[in-house]
């Protein structure tokens, strides 16, 4: 079998590597040799995944033909696409759903470019030689490793309204007492920004360190060759730093904006629990959730999780697409 | 980047990055401070951050007060939440990477294929079958297998496992080959002990995704007795009136776990994360 490269410059290209059969030819006696070994060896996983992914996926393809609902001593009832046309132009219906794709794509639009930014320029001003730069590096990747469901706690405190938030309190002090009472969370004007706030403070050195990774693959030389042209820091930045890690940026953002679309765990915690303004922060998961779990729609949720995965599956395909026209350059 | 180095810049790097450092860590500062602060002093804008009153009593108190059926035990949700984790990441160490080498580098016919399904169910996000699994095992909530068992396998370890593998050359099977060892003995004796970076990048990335893990106990459990730790900081938190100095101190003994094992394998968390998107 041909062994691929795991190709530094081309992180994105995910193609399914060319398959034994037409790439090794030689030994073709030996070809099936493997055949029970290779099938045992794969069976317990490939049945864990037939039976929880793919067997589930096509299944929330076919709830969201029926009307079903959980409890409900009524049998499913075929439906046809009168979900979809529920939560896209029923007047009665519709509102909340699309009103979560809006802020979805709000949350999306704001954290690809903020975060992807956030992350390049902390991992520029980390890809230096200094003393103690792991610690830095670590202190930056610390939140990663918080689970959402702590993190959103965390900023339930830091953003309480009322002078007793930190925010606030902070505020207070910096407008000697203009401000500082704003109740970040449950304001329907501020509650997205909060969420996105502490979104990107969990999830920026994960980018980071993907994109540090990928600075460090630029050969040293290239800089000292544009030092020797005396080019500015800028300029270095412009023709060395950006065509080296294009490929891997392209990678980072369509990567977050797949993760942006599953935002689901602070939303549900803080309207649960925190104030937080629900109809201005609800998300498509968060909607698929309350559908199922609340209402016991079943059917519903499962034509939202479709709409789901067909954006998320759009994202990865202009992921693809993107990256292909990057790597010609 | 730039080899001339002056004291002075060296000494704006240091600060421009502690600065920006400090900010960054503030909210973690303040969590482990307030868990060892009385509750009401918890919530007092700028004050919370100084350190006065400190104590262990909120640590006390939330081993203490989670005390029957009806509340769970505290030492229970962190006896789930580490039952959880052994099991998905051991499993799935071991079936992942027995896959993606039957997948990637035995020879067999329709292997191809099949690895290019796995690529596809790959694409398909926990989030995106939840509902129909929801449906499907409702009969089935509130057991611990059923938090476990649906994580186990794993579409994109074995992509890892199969990067890292087929990396490797393939005279090293062939010798062993020659030397009568069967694909099992080959895997198991030669390939698994060559490994252990993308084991160690699979098992810490597998270990922070469930010990995390949010959306799939919401759905399936309502038990105390079988809640995992970031589940039942979600309930305690919404419990009015909240006592914030013991919702720190269960915060922080929720990230304990993860923090001592990001303390001895940092490397391998930077790596293993980096690696398994620039490799991807």
């Amino acid at each position: 079998m041909t062994i691929v490269n795991p190709a530094p410059a081309t992180p994105a290209g995910r193609e399914p590597a060319p398959t034994p059969a037409s790439a090794a030819p030689r030994r073709s006696g030996h070809k099936n040799r493997d055949r029970v070994h290779g099938l045992l060896m794969s069976a317990p996983a490939l049945g864990g995944l037939i039976a929880f992914v793919g067997v589930p996926f096509v299944y929330a393809v076919v709830l969201s033909f029926y009307n079903v609902r959980l409890g409900s001593p009524l049998p499913p009832r075929f439906f046809g696409l009168e979900q979809y046309r529920r939560i896209f132009t029923d007047p009665d219906m519709s509102g909340p759903f699309l009103r979560s794709l809006l802020n979805n794509l709000t949350f999306a639009a704001v954290v690809v470019p903020v975060q992807t930014g956030l992350a390049l320029a902390l991992a520029i001003l980390l890809n230096r030689k200094l003393k103690a730069i792991g610690l830095f590096r670590s202190l930056f990747f610390l939140p990663v490793v918080f689970p959402m469901a702590l993190v959103a706690v965390i900023w339930r405190l830091i953003l309480a309204r009322g002078g007793d938030g930190l925010l606030n309190s902070a505020l207070n002090v910096v407008s000697f007492g203009n401000w500082g009472a704003f109740d970040w969370l449950g304001d329907s004007l501020t509650a997205m920004a909060s969420i996105i706030v502490l979104s990107v403070w969990q999830g920026v050195g994960f980018q980071m360190v993907i994109l540090l990774a990928g600075l460090q693959q630029i050969p040293g030389e290239l800089y000292e060759a544009a030092q020797l042209d005396r080019a500015s820091a800028w300029q270095q930045f412009r023709h060395v730093t950006l065509p080296g890690i294009r490929g891997t940026l392209v990678f980072v953002a369509m990567l977050t904006s797949v993760l942006s679309f599953r935002v689901f765990d602070q939303i549900y915690i803080l309207v649960k629990g925190g104030g937080l303004d629900e109809d201005s922060t609800r998300t498509v998961m968060y909607q698929a959730v309350t559908t199922a779990f609340d209402q016991n729609n079943i059917g519903q949720a499962s034509a939202i999780t479709v709409v789901f995965f067909l954006v998320v599956v759009a994202l990865t395909l202009i992921q693809r697409r993107v990256a292909r026209t990057g790597n010609e350059d | 980047m730039a080899r001339t180095r002056t004291p002075l810049r060296r000494f704006l790097d240091y600060t421009v990055l502690s600065v920006l450092a400090f900010v960054f860590v503030l909210p973690v500062l303040y969590l482990i401070l307030g868990s060892f602060k009385p509750s009401g002093e918890v919530l007092s804008g700028l004050a919370g951050f100084l350190p006065t009153h400190l104590s262990f009593d909120n640590y006390k108190a939330v081993l203490d007060s989670f005390n029957s059926d009806a509340t769970g035990y505290f030492w229970r949700f962190m006896g789930v939440s580490l039952l959880l984790s052994t099991v998905v990441v051991l499993g799935g160490l071991i079936i992942n990477s027995m896959a993606a080498y039957g997948l990637a580098r035995l020879r067999w016919k329709g292997q191809g294929a099949v690895f290019t399904l796995v690529l596809l169910l790959m694409l398909v996000p926990f989030e995106a079958v939840a509902v129909p699994l929801f449906y499907l095992f409702n009969d089935q909530r509130n057991t611990i297998y059923i938090q476990a068992v649906p994580f186990i396998a794993n579409a994109f370890s074995i992509y890892q496992f199969a990067t890292f593998f087929r990396a490797i050359p393939p005279s090293i099977e062939e010798a062993a080959r020659i030397d009568g060892a069967g694909p099992w003995r080959t895997f198991f004796a030669i390939i698994v002990p060559m490994s252990k970076p993308v084991f160690a990048s699979v098992a810490i990335l597998t270990f922070l995704t469930q010990w995390g893990s949010f959306l799939w106990p919401v759905l399936m459990v309502s038990d105390p007795l079988v809640r995992p730790l970031p589940l039942e900081m979600s309930v305690f938190q919404g419990q009015m009136p909240v006592d914030w100095g013991q919702v720190l101190a269960f915060g922080v003994l929720l990230i304990l776990p993860v923090l001592i094992v990001f303390a001895f394998f940092q490397r391998w968390f930077v790596q293993g994360v980096a690696s398994s998107a620039v490799k991807g």
